[in-house]
């Protein structure tokens, strides 16, 4: 008896200690789904960079680009070619979960990886022109409400795409009905989606607020709302959120970590802590600073639902609008 | 006088030694490329783009590297049209008129010296054309909705066969062509994916970098190795440098006229760098009429075509930068490559990115003075080069493209994609099908649907917003223009090209 539970205790402490030790050695692989110089780049290359600073890994983090199909290359190949590889995660975002929500990486769901954590978020805006006869989000929500026509949105994103679902999530939180209908411009990116609204093609912008800077510094572009929980830090501080003003409305385009499902609990540990650890760090604060990201990281064990949510709230949206069947 | 502070920032970027040093190399590299017989600017650019991806350039050394490719080549081509008598890319056909006359009187040194200052005279005229036009056109553009951006690219297709086009089914085939592939990947405006086939790859659609790489550069070394594999061409003799300071006075007026015609000839759509020295050595003749001995080695007739094309070179950079529409095959190639770099050419690109914009105009100043320095006192150098078999020059441009293409997606199946369309590439151009047009419409396609789209949700399904303002009307009515003239007004044109280059002599 006495010798069972010493045992026991021993094979616990024992597991508990290998627990606590395990850390990855060697190089430690960041996969980027996309070509150098974009988000999930910027994203593996930065927190790679405070890492090695802080020591969280023993050797180096190495990132590796893969770009393809939004993100889906680098899903598919995580999913089949490397699941039980406990030196890899993959940066992810709102884009990747809007994807995984619309079934465009065919075959596969959320379910397929484990999801590590947020390091910070570019919230969306709802913005017009200085010269727009809307002055808060409510006018521009009524006018949608009476005519869902009446408004015309632009955004960098396709159709469906994040920029497009943070208009639906709005006018679904203020009431509107017929979401198909609200008419959407698609451009290549969010400059150019803002040069029309600033020039006066179209009612409305819809991105993040980390594009609008330049034509909000400028005066020419007045944002209506904000998509956040509280207001902004900074210069951001005088825009009113959507939650303020009776519209509760969330579309925080985060930047996170999955990393491979049949990875064993402890390497799982290890990851999410090593992303607390490193979303405390003044160096990480000092890149999120000077990157535009605002402060978003739901706590240990939250983010995996956090996820799953997201993903089913923007499945219904698009089943709303029609396109997924 | 904004400008001016525009070009003064610009001047900062260009000048750093970085950027110099990538000017430098481009003008080389583009006056190499310009000289060997076969491969033109267009090709040229398009080999030299995966360097700018191997060497993980910045977006303005870039730019900066290809324009100065761009610039080089339209100085390079007259050397293999004097030494020759074969035009070392077509805009550089009509030099040989009276270069190669010269050349033959032993005066090599001189006709190559005179067409250098003129190159250099009438890219001066064009680069100080667009920076007086280009600002003001991009302000212009800011009116543009998407009705008159849909007649805009209405109007680049119209054109797109060009006066000089030879056959029009050919260009719609190529274009068409363009078009298909464009659709393929996901369509932003219904947020469908089409003509993927489950393919992951495809999803984003095809990559227009490696659609160009494939089918200029890849289809070219096919090309190489099918016919110039041989020994390189034996050493032309020179003779001496006699060009004297009075000569070179004497053919300013040429000069001006020559750049000024050859801008404006650059700035129109469809028209190109061919048409712009074909008018100013034609206006030349006309001009001088009896007084000149054109065809037999008249200094003027050398002068005229090559202030043309390189004015025209400029010019041709003004719809790209202002409009996103190339006006010809070698700003598609740039336009790509800009789009490629995530920078959206149109009005917004002279206050979002005017670093790169004025950066690249004044490397083009720059890059000018690097190409005459290059031209005069080393062009014996070029002439040497021109003899080095290409042989050795193969294996290095085939391992650029396939280093380039790899670290721009470390994707082994972007290569295997590239090789498919350098053999299509290759197959299109034996069957004389043209390539920019394919290149123009895997552009323009995709922004001409977006824009239609746009347009149509703005009016609520209306047809009529299409031309609904005098601006798209104006558009519409000159594309219709675009369409008509040339069946019409080039044969004509082309009649009288070809004369011209019977009644010069035939290389012996």
């Amino acid at each position: 008896m006495f010798f069972k539970t010493t045992i026991a205790f021993a094979a616990a402490a024992a597991f508990s200690m290998s627990a606590m030790a395990w850390e990855p050695s060697g190089k430690v692989e960041c996969l980027a789904p996309a070509d150098p110089g974009g988000g999930w780049d910027f994203t593996c290359r930065s927190v790679g960079k405070v890492m090695q600073e802080l020591d969280l890994v023993s050797g180096s983090v190495q990132t590796v680009n893969m770009a393809g199909a939004g993100g889906g290359v680098a899903y598919a190949h995580t999913v089949s070619k490397r699941k039980n590889d406990d030196k890899l995660i993959v940066a992810a975002s709102t884009a990747t979960t809007t994807r995984l929500a619309q079934k465009q990486f065919p075959g596969m769901d959320a379910s397929m990886v484990k999801w590590v954590g947020a390091l910070g978020a570019d919230y969306g805006i709802i913005a017009v022109s200085k010269n727009s006869k809307y002055e808060n989000l409510n006018q521009l929500m009524d006018a949608v409400k009476e005519n869902p026509r009446s408004v015309k949105f632009a955004g960098g994103s396709a159709r469906g795409g994040w920029d497009h679902l943070k208009v639906l999530i709005a006018a679904k939180a203020a009431g509107a009905e017929k979401l198909p209908s609200i008419p959407y411009l698609s451009y290549n990116n969010g400059g150019e989606a803002m040069t029309q609204v600033v020039g006066g093609q179209v009612d409305a912008f819809t991105g993040d607020v980390s594009e609008a800077t330049g034509f909000m510094e400028s005066g020419d572009l007045r944002v209506l709302a904000v998509l956040s929980e509280e207001r902004l830090p900074g210069k951001f501080g005088d825009i009113p959120t959507a939650r303020e003003q009776g519209i509760d409305a969330l579309g925080p385009n985060w930047r996170g970590f999955y990393m491979p499902k049949d990875t064993s609990a402890e390497a799982q540990q290890y990851w999410v802590d090593a992303v607390d650890t490193l979303y405390a760090s003044d160096e990480w604060k000092a890149v999120m600073k000077n990157n535009g990201l605002i402060s978003f990281h739901p706590k240990a064990g939250e983010f995996e639902s956090f996820v799953t949510n997201q993903v089913q709230d923007i499945e219904t949206l698009s089943r709303e609008i029609g396109l997924l069947k | 006088m904004e400008t001016l502070g525009f070009l003064m920032d610009g001047f900062a970027v260009a000048l750093t030694p970085y950027n110099l040093m990538f000017a430098l190399f481009g003008a080389f590299v583009g006056t190499l490329i310009g000289c060997l017989p076969g491969l033109g600017p267009a090709n040229g650019v398009a080999i030299l783009i995966p360097l700018a991806f191997t060497l993980g350039l910045p977006p303005e050394t870039a730019m900066i590297l290809l324009t100065s490719v761009y610039a080089g080549a339209m100085y390079g081509g007259r050397i293999s049209s004097i030494l020759l008598n074969i035009p070392g890319d077509e805009p550089a056909m009509m030099t040989c008129l009276d270069g190669y006359p010269m050349a033959k009187k032993g005066r090599a040194a001189d006709a190559l010296a005179i067409s250098a200052i003129a190159s250099f005279a009438g890219s001066l005229i064009g680069t100080l054309g667009l920076i007086m036009l280009a600002p003001v056109l991009a302000r212009f553009a800011l009116t543009f909705g998407p009705a008159e951006y849909f007649a805009l690219f209405l109007l680049a297709f119209a054109t797109l066969g060009g006066i000089t086009g030879k056959n029009p089914m050919k260009t719609v085939i190529a274009a068409a062509l363009g078009i298909m592939i464009s659709t393929v990947g996901i369509d932003i405006s219904t947020g469908t994916q089409r003509y993927t086939g489950g393919v992951l790859e495809l999803y984003e659609g095809i990559d227009f970098i490696l659609a160009i790489v494939g089918l200029f550069a890849i289809s070219e070394l096919l090309f190489f190795v099918e016919a110039r594999m041989g020994k390189g061409r034996s050493k032309v003799n020179m003779g001496k440098l006699t060009l004297t300071f009075k000569e070179i006075v004497s053919t300013i007026p040429t000069q001006l006229r020559g750049g000024v015609l050859g801008f404006i000839a650059g700035v129109l759509p469809g028209a190109g760098a061919s048409l712009g020295s074909f008018i100013s050595y034609t206006l030349e003749k006309s001009v001088l009429g009896k007084k000149g001995r054109f065809g037999e080695g008249d200094i003027r007739g050398v002068v005229a075509p090559e202030a043309g094309n390189n004015g025209a070179a400029s010019g041709a950079l003004v719809p790209m930068l202002t409009l996103g529409v190339p006006g010809s095959g070698t700003t598609a190639v740039l336009l790509a490559m800009l789009i490629s770099l995530n920078i959206t050419p149109g009005p917004l690109m002279f206050t979002q990115n005017a670093d790169i914009v004025w950066g690249v105009i004044a490397a083009l100043l720059i890059g000018n003075v690097l190409l005459l320095i290059l031209n005069i006192p080393m062009i014996g150098v070029f002439v040497r080069l021109l003899s080095v078999p290409p042989m050795y020059l193969l294996p290095i441009v085939t391992m650029v493209a396939f280093v380039g293409i790899y670290s721009i997606s470390h994707s082994t199946f972007d290569l295997y994609f590239m090789i498919l369309f350098g053999v299509g590439g290759y197959v299109l151009r034996k069957l004389e099908i043209p390539l920019v047009p394919i290149i123009l419409g895997l552009l323009l396609g995709p922004e001409m649907e977006k824009n239609l789209g746009h347009a149509l949700i703005l009016s609520d399904g209306d047809w009529t917003t299409l031309w609904s303002s005098p601006l798209s009307i104006g558009l519409w009515l000159v594309a219709g223009l675009g369409l008509v003239l040339p069946t019409l007004v080039g044969p004509i044109l082309r009649r009288r090209m070809r004369n011209a280059i019977k009644e010069g002599p035939v290389s012996d």
